[in-house]
């Protein structure tokens, strides 16, 4: 779990250009959205578009990534649960 | 009609026309046919988060929009008003080539945003948080004249206002280059300094930025006032003589007049004559100014000659590096710039000193 | 009230119908246009709905008399076809007795000729005349081309609501007094580039589009150009023309929020709605009838329902519908298509369905008018919103 939640960092950190940030600087409980992070609508695009790439989870309504991108120990535990490669 | 006065202007080009207190001192040369804009501290005037999504036309359009409004001492502009050849052609480009070697798949929503050729103005609009109009222009070489025709109507139809106007084109990796394949870019390496002295067809290609404030208020500040702007979409060398005389005769001036003109010779053996028949007809007697060698081609290249007029009006100076002949001026007051891309998209525009 | 710019001449190619008289046929027996995609190629052919005119490049190409070796895209062909039905019914024959301009808008140019030639370039010679069709003011250039038009010619490309700043230039022009003749409108031909793009944002549907319902589920791309002729005055008494109606109030705002969502106040459709009230000098209570931008977006109907409860007041909403589930979403095209239909209700004294509508919106308990009303109409709003935050609004008022 440790490892996924690392590589997990570093490919959002990839995915939305976050130039400016290293993955020691996200906790694995902040929020992504809002007060953490700072992401905004577009970057819960990206981040739907890296689950399907990724791990091959494919969400069909933009809503349903609200519940999942809270933190990045929150997206670890459902890629955990819900990867098919 | 309404007064027009440039009351700031700023350009990002391929030459290092950010610097301050400097008019081409210093000059770059470059030996392809394809070269990049020479890229000002953007981290100034961007904040990190704004950046992350922003292409290289966003960061250059931002920027110069932000130093033309320093310049002109104005903060939120009435309307902000854009002209761009091709938009954020690099994530047009890079979101077509997903689409066409990943099967339409795993594609992201922020280059197809960024593809829309509206991106800088809505960026602008969006750090300003100004919700006045705000237009974009595609028009090939008259797209950064086509808004500035908007926002001379404007300052007739809202007196005392203060408008944006601004050109953007950067260079994408392989559509760029696709115009060497077609021609319109020069197959062969140049040096970019004896342009004219080529006899291939084709021209050189670059990119840039050239954002200006105008408005109809008369004050101190006010740079220069750009007095008339016509453009033209189609025209034989013999009818764009004929509307040069007219435009000079309709704003009450004769040719000897002029005290420079500014051409847009781009070094394209096929369609560089309509600027030589002016050269040497018309104009003869004129001091003859030209640009391209040192910036390149693009659509919005001819805001560059706005900022050169400015500029000599400033500096009350012309760099030995834009004569296109050996006539000079004493003084300048009356500047005529003339443009046009491959006979097609002509423009011609006086500019005054303030 | 402002008397406005006259229109003497309209012209339109969509999913609904190839002339203005199929399109109006269609309009008044509630018949869309949204099939399933058959000309272009794509993964997502079974996952949306389109508005698609079912005529083939080399049957445009045809019906056009184009000569082989054309470099023409599907945005340019349609132009034409449009502009032209507009200047045969504006009756000018010499395009060159006037001032006349052509201001065009459009989105994405010649992208479906890029797309479909971009990986051959290098090695075939002989699609390189393409190279230079995908420039949006090349598809302009071909229509005024094919016109005879070779002063004031330009583009806009604002997105979505292109052909809306478009007609508002051409009045602005007109008024100014520095054309006395302006052929006006926008054009988009469909493109795998914006069948994808607006994939990635998640708001195409995979069922016919429902405007203003609670459950929608996104928008149906479509294409479609259409244009609109203006003239002064001064030419409409000379030569005794006929006057479709007019363009009587305009406007432009920026909702400065979001680069492609819209505010949830809807801060710059009400700018829009507003300033283009003041220009028409009218108050909301003239207006009878409202042709929504109503794309089906769950962000785009919610923002803009918000902000006409603003201008109108919950009591006062006009009528309203949004035509979109007969063409699509024309994107560039989309304010000219629906200048072409307010002319058209204009002049059938009748508002146009808005179709597939079942619940209203719950936030806010607006019902668009879901059949075709026969009503006496004067002054009509259009709205038209695009990525970039820009938001337009156009009235148009009877002859």
């Amino acid at each position: 779990m440790a490892e996924l939640v690392e590589e997990l960092k570093e490919k959002i950190i990839d995915q939305l250009s976050l130039e400016d940030i290293e993955v020691s600087d996200i906790d694995n409980n902040d929020p992504l959205f809002g007060d953490g992070l700072g992401l905004d609508s577009i970057d819960a695009l990206e981040l739907i578009v890296l689950l399907e790439k990724e791990y091959g989870i494919k969400l069909t309504d933009p809503k349903e990534g609200k519940a999942i991108f809270q933190s990045v120990q929150v997206m670890a535990d459902y890629i955990t649960k819900h990867r098919t490669k | 009609m309404s007064k027009c006065y440039i009351k700031g202007i700023a350009s990002i080009t391929a030459q290092p026309t950010t610097v301050e207190d400097q008019f081409l001192e210093e000059i770059i040369s470059y030996q392809e046919s394809i070269f990049r804009a020479s890229d000002p501290n953007y981290k100034e005037f961007i904040k990190p988060a704004a950046m992350r999504r922003m292409s290289k036309a966003v960061k250059m359009g931002v920027t110069a929009s932000q130093m033309a409004l320093k310049q002109a001492n104005i903060e939120q502009p009435d309307a902000i008003i854009t002209g761009t050849g091709m938009g954020c052609r690099q994530d047009s480009e890079k979101f077509l080539e997903k689409i066409l070697y990943d099967d339409e798949q795993y594609l992201t929503p922020t280059l197809f945003i960024q593809s829309t050729h509206n991106t800088v103005g809505g960026q602008i609009a969006l750090g300003l948080k100004c919700k006045a109009y705000n237009v974009t222009y595609v028009q090939s070489a008259v797209s950064f004249e086509s808004a500035i025709i908007d926002a001379q109507l404007m300052l007739d139809e809202q007196p005392n206002s203060n408008i944006m106007v601004g050109g953007i084109d950067e260079i994408a990796k392989t559509s760029s280059r696709f115009h060497i394949l077609n021609g319109d870019v020069k197959k062969e390496e140049i040096h970019n300094l004896e342009l004219l002295s080529s006899t291939t067809t084709g021209t050189i290609a670059s990119e840039g930025a050239t954002f200006m404030v105008i408005g109809n208020e008369d004050t101190t500040n006010n740079i220069a006032e750009i007095v008339d702007v016509e453009i033209k979409y189609s025209a034989s060398v013999e009818e764009i003589k004929k509307d040069i005389l007219e435009f000079i005769a309709r704003n009450d001036l004769e040719i000897t007049a002029i005290d420079a003109i500014v051409l847009g010779n781009n070094g394209d053996h096929s369609f560089d004559h309509y600027y030589q028949e002016l050269q040497q007809t018309l104009f003869k007697d004129t001091e003859q100014l030209y640009y391209k060698h040192l910036i390149g081609e693009y659509h919005t290249a001819s805001a560059f000659a706005y900022w050169i007029g400015t500029k000599i009006f400033e500096y009350k100076n012309v760099p030995d590096v834009l004569r296109l002949n050996d006539k000079k001026s004493q003084e300048h007051k009356n500047i005529l710039i003339y443009n046009h891309y491959r006979g097609e998209n002509h423009s011609i525009a006086l500019l005054r000193k303030c | 009230m402002s008397k406005g710019i006259a229109i003497t001449g309209m012209g339109i190619i969509s999913s609904i119908g190839n002339t203005v008289a199929e399109n109006l046929s269609s309009l008044r027996a509630a018949k869309p246009g949204i099939t399933r995609l058959d000309l272009i190629e794509t993964r997502h052919r079974d996952a949306i709905m389109v508005g698609e005119i079912k005529k083939s490049n080399a049957e445009l190409e045809t019906q056009i008399g184009l000569a082989k070796d054309n470099n023409l895209s599907r945005t340019s062909m349609l132009g034409i076809i449009a502009a032209r039905e507009a200047i045969v019914q504006a009756s000018i024959d010499d395009i060159d007795a006037y001032r006349t301009g052509f201001i065009s808008g459009t989105s994405v140019g010649g992208m479906d000729m890029t797309e479909r030639y971009y990986t051959t370039y290098q090695e075939s010679p002989e699609f390189r005349k393409y190279i230079a069709t995908q420039h949006a003011g090349a598809t302009t250039g071909d229509i005024a081309r094919h016109l005879g038009i070779r002063g004031y010619v330009t583009t806009i490309s604002t997105a979505c609501s292109s052909a809306a700043n478009a007609i508002m230039l051409g009045a602005r022009m007109i008024k100014a007094g520095k054309l006395d003749r302006v052929i006006v409108g926008g054009t988009d031909g469909m493109s795998k580039f914006t069948i994808n793009g607006f994939g990635t944002l998640m708001i195409l549907s995979d069922e016919a589009c429902t405007p203003f319902d609670e459950n929608r589920k996104g928008l149906n791309l479509g294409e479609a150009a259409a244009y609109i002729v203006l003239e002064s005055d001064k030419i409409v008494k000379k030569e005794n023309k006929k006057v479709l109606g007019y363009v009587s109030g305009w406007a432009n705002a920026n909702d400065a929020f979001h680069q492609t969502a819209s505010s949830a106040e809807g801060e710059g459709a009400y700018l829009a709605m507003k300033e283009a009230l003041d220009i028409a000098e009218i108050t909301p209570d003239a207006i009878d009838y409202v042709n929504v931008h109503g794309t089906a977006t769950p962000n785009n109907d919610m923002s803009e329902g918000t902000a006409m409860l603003r201008i109108f007041g919950k009591e006062n909403i006009p009528v309203f519908s949004s035509t979109k589930a007969f063409t699509g979403h024309t994107l560039a095209a989309a304010a000219s298509v629906e200048a072409v239909f307010s002319l058209l209700s204009l002049q059938e004294n009748m508002v146009f369905p808005n179709l597939n509508f079942k619940t209203p919106i719950e936030a806010l308990d607006m019902t668009p008018q879901t059949t075709c009303l026969e009503k006496e109409l004067n002054v009509i709003l259009s709205n038209s919103f695009g990525f970039g935050g820009n938001c337009s609004t156009l009235i148009f008022t009877k002859a």
